[in-house]
């Protein structure tokens, strides 16, 4: 009998993986569309620094529960689903890429930055070639955080009916069902050593170049 | 004409004076050393002659123009720059980092990769052992070499040095500045230097300038400073007489 449970919960827990492991994905990918230039920009100029972080870090303030229900109501950008889910996500995600952005960029050595101008590099030749490569690996230091708490966040979005991982743990706390809410937390978890360790290494490789 | 020509050059920041009314040039071949305590203006002059500052009154020309009407990416690539630790870049080969200006002005590769083996020759850093170590394999004085060779690279007719020994034990920086005026002699190239260490202006210089709190404080040959009864210029001849004879 036990056996028939697992059956079903390996048969639905494939399909919730997949909607998990897209919402992640779609969400990094937009924090980083927007968090890595919007992080450039700030590291040029200190009053958009100051504006950018300021927002990226109340948005980090508000509860994730919270967060979620205040975007249903909101119509077009709002409702119950996926899109809303990942706007929530993109708000957690953003500070993390951002600053780490910002204090990879204004942490490369001025003496390598000054020399760089005096050879006659472009503004832009400058980022290309210095800031960014030197920059990299704190910027995807900044990634690898993200992505771990958005592997985590994400399972809160079942509770506005965007699926993933977390619809195990919501109808197992239901249903006072430790088997459901592990089989929803342990791939979770995991999912997370994975992507830290995944990052971890490329990081590690970046900065030793 | 003069290669660098300083008119009644002015600079301020937030209101702080830096630079007072400088003038004087620098005529090409000539090595001007800019001398002076922490905090006279002397870096602030080096980088008014590449555009990195440009002056708040008078005007700097460069090969007979001011800079504010040079293209200021152009005229600072026909200039070499070396700074204190060299300001290699430290994700970039030796071979790059020497062959830096020439990429950017797009010489063919087979060019670049043949200047730059010249180039580290010369500066002593076989290039089959050093072009492709990266800066942090290097030590203080190699990275520095490094830094000569880069500045280099493009063949510009004027050098210029902020400090560029300053962080070098003291053997290291005297084998150095022999590489230096080795170098000076052979390629004669208009060259600005910036210390602080009246031993290497002496040893240097063709003509010493002396900035007192952003004034020209004394403009001549070595042997004139040593002369020279300006009460600043004094202070920095004590530094050179030997302990106990005082005169």
């Amino acid at each position: 009998m036990l056996s028939d449970v697992l059956q079903d919960l390996l048969e639905e827990g494939g399909e919730l993986l997949v909607q998990h492991l897209v919402l992640v994905f779609v969400s990094m990918a937009i924090a980083c569309a927007i968090g890595i230039p919007l992080g450039i920009a700030a590291a040029a100029s200190p009053r958009t620094r100051r504006f950018a972080l300021a927002f990226a870090g109340i948005g980090q303030t508000i509860p994730s529960l919270a967060l979620f229900g205040f975007l249903i109501p909101i119509p077009f950008i709002g409702g119950i689903g996926e899109h809303t889910a990942i706007l929530a996500l993109v708000v957690y995600a953003l500070l993390p890429v951002l600053r780490n952005t910002v204090t990879g960029i204004l942490g490369v050595d001025a003496g390598v930055r000054d020399s760089a101008i005096a050879m006659g590099m472009t503004p832009r030749q400058v980022l290309r070639m210095v800031e960014l490569p030197l920059a990299a690996p704190t910027i995807l230091a900044g990634i690898r955080i993200a992505t771990v708490t958005t592997i985590g966040t994400a399972t809160i979005a079942a509770a506005i009916g965007a699926g993933g991982l977390g619809v195990f743990i919501f109808r197992g706390i239901a249903s006072i069902d430790k088997l459901q809410i592990l089989a929803g937390a342990i791939p979770a978890a995991l999912l997370a050593l994975i992507a830290d360790a995944g990052l971890g290494a490329l990081e590690k490789r970046w900065s030793v170049r | 004409m003069p290669e660098i020509e300083f008119r009644n050059v002015g600079y301020a920041v937030g209101g702080r004076q830096i630079l007072c009314d400088i003038s004087f040039s620098v005529e090409a071949g000539e090595t001007l050393v800019l001398l002076g305590r922490s905090g006279s203006g002397k870096t602030t002059a080096l980088r008014l002659i590449n555009a990195m500052l440009l002056p708040a009154s008078g005007e700097l020309r460069v090969a007979g123009r001011p800079t504010t009407a040079h293209d200021r990416v152009a005229l600072r690539r026909s200039i070499g720059y070396v700074i204190q630790d060299a300001g290699l870049f430290p994700h970039f080969t030796v071979a790059r980092n020497v062959g830096l200006v020439p990429s950017l002005e797009n010489w063919p590769r087979e060019k670049v990769n043949a200047r730059v083996a010249e180039l580290l020759d010369r500066v002593g850093l076989p290039s089959q052992e050093f072009a492709n170590r990266k800066p942090r394999e290097l030590s203080g004085g190699q990275r520095q070499r490094v830094g000569v060779a880069r500045a280099l690279a493009a063949d510009p007719r004027i050098l210029l040095f902020d400090e560029p020994f300053g962080a070098l034990d003291p053997v290291t920086r005297l084998d150095l500045q022999n590489e230096f005026l080795r170098l000076r002699d052979e390629l004669r190239k208009t060259s600005v230097f910036v210390t602080h260490d009246v031993r290497e202006a002496m040893r240097l210089a063709t003509r010493i300038a002396l900035l007192d709190q952003g004034r020209l404080a004394f403009l001549g040959t070595p042997a004139e400073f040593r002369r020279s009864d300006n009460p600043e210029a004094a202070r920095f001849l004590e530094v050179l007489r030997p302990d106990g004879a005082a005169c």
